[in-house]
């Protein structure tokens, strides 16, 4: 058996409103939040970046493992904003999380997808017994062009996962993932901002690449929405994954509490694992978990967890550290990122 | 005489798997087909498309089409900005007039979603006046203008306005091919975001892809074939200025005015024949400017007379308007509209309107304009012959 054996998060402490950009560019706070469902976001400080939440996050899932470190022999960094375009981060994480040189590291882009895809080799590596635990680490610090709608959503949050073999904490049922040349969103090389293809990033993209892999899964699996407790959705906004939910036969009530996007907006990496992390605080023994993710580009994995009962014993609090906030302005807001 | 002899459109909407030229040649091979002719008896085509230069740097369209289809025959491509459509039939018809026994293609298209709201509302300010574009100028601003003036002048309100997008709604939920097919009511027309003061997002008609063809003939057996033909009673073409502020006033299309003088008198029948028309309802303004200035209602009565909901498909009121959904739910891919509107009033003229037929129009009229009226064609066709 093959799954996930702790977990962590990193959510920064800031905060901006919708309102409050709303405000500075003079639209109507109202129909911004009608459209994307987002009333806030993190904002990562000035001194913060994918690099130091992913160890947050990673050393707060290592916190519930007692062997040695070296054990972990695979560490994987899924980010879109990685310090380096040349430079891996994941090496950097693994020393300041001393786990041992004897290890493999890569950093993995694909946009919002790159983590997941990490897990999957993660979970390939265990099964061939090439490592018997693995270090995923999910995050980013999102930025926006200012002006740009995603300047309401572009958030920034890690979550780290240790895999593993035993005395797990979610069993994999088991995963699928659909991909094709589909772009939706992109950065070029030395470019700071994302562009991206306005409504094109809805239907073609977000949409049918995720009905496809939950679709393959089911199929796979003979299983169908109403076996599982929880749909865990990629969270572009806090409407997309509730619109992608009811297409595909989920009830409101499965994915309402891993609806993380309305008040921490979309972390990109880390947003579906956030998502996860949400209603792994609520979660119970033997409850199947659907958790999918999509990057643009466009690809998206789907996975079935199954609940363990060492939920009880490796459980984070998560509403507690979500409250844990302080607000900024636009010009605060600006500052931390940077772009002034 | 010259004839419509069938008609084909592809869907208008989004259409992210298609190119302009997917579309323009799937409207033409669909008009082929329906038609059961073969390409080699088609004398000339008239292509109309405004942004394809601007948008995707691609031009010299008539050989691309010559290219698609193989064919080594006279083909125009027609700008007149969203009277693409209507001039390029227009020149057709002309064509017509002076070569007996031809039968020509009219194909519209265009291809606007693959590109960013503000690259496509800035290339549609190419149809403005220079000065317009260098005051910031887009077309919601012009019209929105327009509608300002208009709504003060005549003691309207917004929710007049309001009237013209919820009927258009309907109707493009009995269109099969339309962009739009879902209702909406006042209340969410009232509600929808401000793009311009005070027209908002309900009020303006979308960016859509799409294509659409006609086949004009005066040639008997081309004619005969069909049996579904219906005679051209009239086109006519005006242009005015192209700043609006230069217009005689701007609670009126004049161009539209003398247009359809000039087409009824063509065509020998008077406003009160006409049982179906398609009017330029770029915005909800638009098709109450449009039915004033083409004489269908009095001028400042229009705000008044849309509330009475006598246009709508239905009510059997002798005249409806806009069954195809109008540009707001049809969808406007710009030179694709101008041909939607003079196919639609031929579907409805031949009884082929399916769910949205009105019975037995016997006149119909199309009412196309460029920009915020610099240009404006008026097309009259008759009961199928």
């Amino acid at each position: 058996m093959i799954g996930i054996y702790s977990y962590g998060f990193y959510i920064p402490k800031l905060r901006i409103t919708t309102k409050e950009i709303a405000r500075v560019w003079g639209k109507d706070e109202t129909d911004v939040i009608n459209s994307l469902g987002i009333l806030e976001k993190t904002v990562a400080g000035v001194d913060e970046d994918a690099l130091t939440m992913a160890y947050e996050a990673s050393s707060m899932a290592l916190d519930d493992f007692s062997e040695d470190r070296k054990e972990i022999k695979t560490v994987f960094f899924g980010s879109e904003t990685p310090p380096y375009a040349v430079n891996p981060a994941a090496t950097i994480l693994a020393e300041f999380l001393h786990i041992d040189k004897n290890y493999l590291a890569y950093d993995a882009e694909f946009a919002c997808r790159g983590a997941s895809t990490a897990m999957i080799t993660t979970f390939g590596l265990l099964q061939s017994g090439m490592t018997r635990y693995g270090l995923v680490a999910a995050s980013d610090k999102g930025v926006a062009k200012p002006h740009d709608p995603l300047e309401y959503t572009a958030a920034s949050g890690a979550v780290g996962l240790l895999l593993g073999k035993k005395d797990l904490l979610l069993e994999l049922v088991d995963f699928t993932s659909f991909s094709s040349d589909t772009p939706d969103f992109w950065r070029r090389e030395g470019i700071r901002y994302p562009s991206h293809g306005g409504r094109f990033s809805g239907k073609p993209s977000y949409f049918y690449h995720i009905q496809q892999s939950v679709k393959m899964l089911l199929e796979k699996t003979q299983l169908t929405p109403h076996h599982f407790s929880f749909a865990v959705f990629h969270m572009p906004n806090n409407k997309f994954p509730q619109v992608v939910a009811r297409s595909m036969g989920f009830s409101k009530d499965q994915i309402e509490k891993s609806l993380t996007a309305a008040y921490l907006g979309n972390s990109y990496n880390a947003s579906g694992l956030m998502g996860l992390a949400a209603i792994l605080e609520k979660a119970q023994e033997n409850q199947l978990i659907l958790f999918s993710t999509y990057g643009s580009g466009a690809g998206s994995d789907s996975f079935i967890f199954r609940v363990t009962k060492n939920i009880n014993k490796r459980r984070k609090m998560f509403s507690k550290a979500v409250i844990d906030k302080k607000y900024v302005g636009y010009a605060g807001y600006l500052k931390n990122l940077e772009t002034i | 005489m010259n004839f419509i002899t069938n008609y084909y459109t592809t869907k208008f909407g989004e259409l992210w798997e298609k190119s302009l030229f997917d579309l323009v040649e799937e409207a033409i091979r669909g008009v082929l087909v329906e038609s059961r002719l073969d390409i080699r008896e088609i004398k000339a085509i008239f292509f109309a498309n405004m942004l394809a230069g601007v948008l995707e740097n691609n031009l010299h369209s008539p050989a691309k089409i010559a290219e698609i289809l193989g064919v080594n025959i006279p083909i125009y491509r027609v700008e007149a900005a969203c009277a693409s459509g209507g001039v390029a039939f227009n020149m057709a018809k002309h064509y017509l007039d002076s070569n007996p026994n031809s039968t020509v293609l009219v194909v519209g298209g265009e291809k606007m979603t693959d590109y960013s709201p503000e690259e496509t509302t800035q290339a549609l300010a190419g149809a403005a006046s220079g000065e317009e574009q260098e005051a910031g100028l887009t077309f919601p601003g012009l019209y929105a203008m327009m509608a300002n003036y208009y709504l003060n002048k005549y003691h309207y309100t917004e929710e007049n306005l309001a009237y013209v997008s919820v009927k258009n709604h309907f109707h493009g939920s009995l269109n099969d091919k339309a962009h739009f097919r879902n209702k909406i009511t006042i209340d969410n027309v009232l509600k929808s975001a401000y793009v311009a003061w005070p027209l908002k997002v309900l009020d303006s008609s979308p960016i859509s892809d799409g294509s659409s063809a006609l086949l004009l003939s005066n040639e008997k057996r081309i004619v005969n074939k069909s049996k579904k033909s219906v005679p051209v009673l009239s086109s006519q073409l005006i242009n005015d200025s192209i700043s609006l502020k230069s217009r005689k006033s701007i609670d009126q299309i004049l161009a539209t005015e003398i247009a359809a003088n000039k087409a009824f008198s063509e065509a020998g029948i008077k406003r009160n024949d006409i049982n179906v028309a398609e009017v330029h309802d770029c915005f909800s303004i638009g098709e109450i400017l449009a039915m004033e200035d083409i004489g269908f209602w009095k001028k400042g009565l229009g705000g008044a007379m849309i509330k009475e909901g006598l246009t709508i498909y239905g009510r059997n009121s002798g005249l409806c308007v806009n069954t195809s959904g109008g540009l707001k739910a049809a969808g406007h891919p710009i030179g694709a509209t101008g041909v939607k509107q003079i196919g639609e009033i031929y579907l409805q003229l031949t009884g082929q309107a399916d769910n949205r037929q009105v019975r037995n129009p016997k006149y119909g009229l199309a009412h196309n304009v460029g920009g915020s009226g610099g240009t404006a064609v008026v097309t009259i066709l008759g009961k199928q012959s």
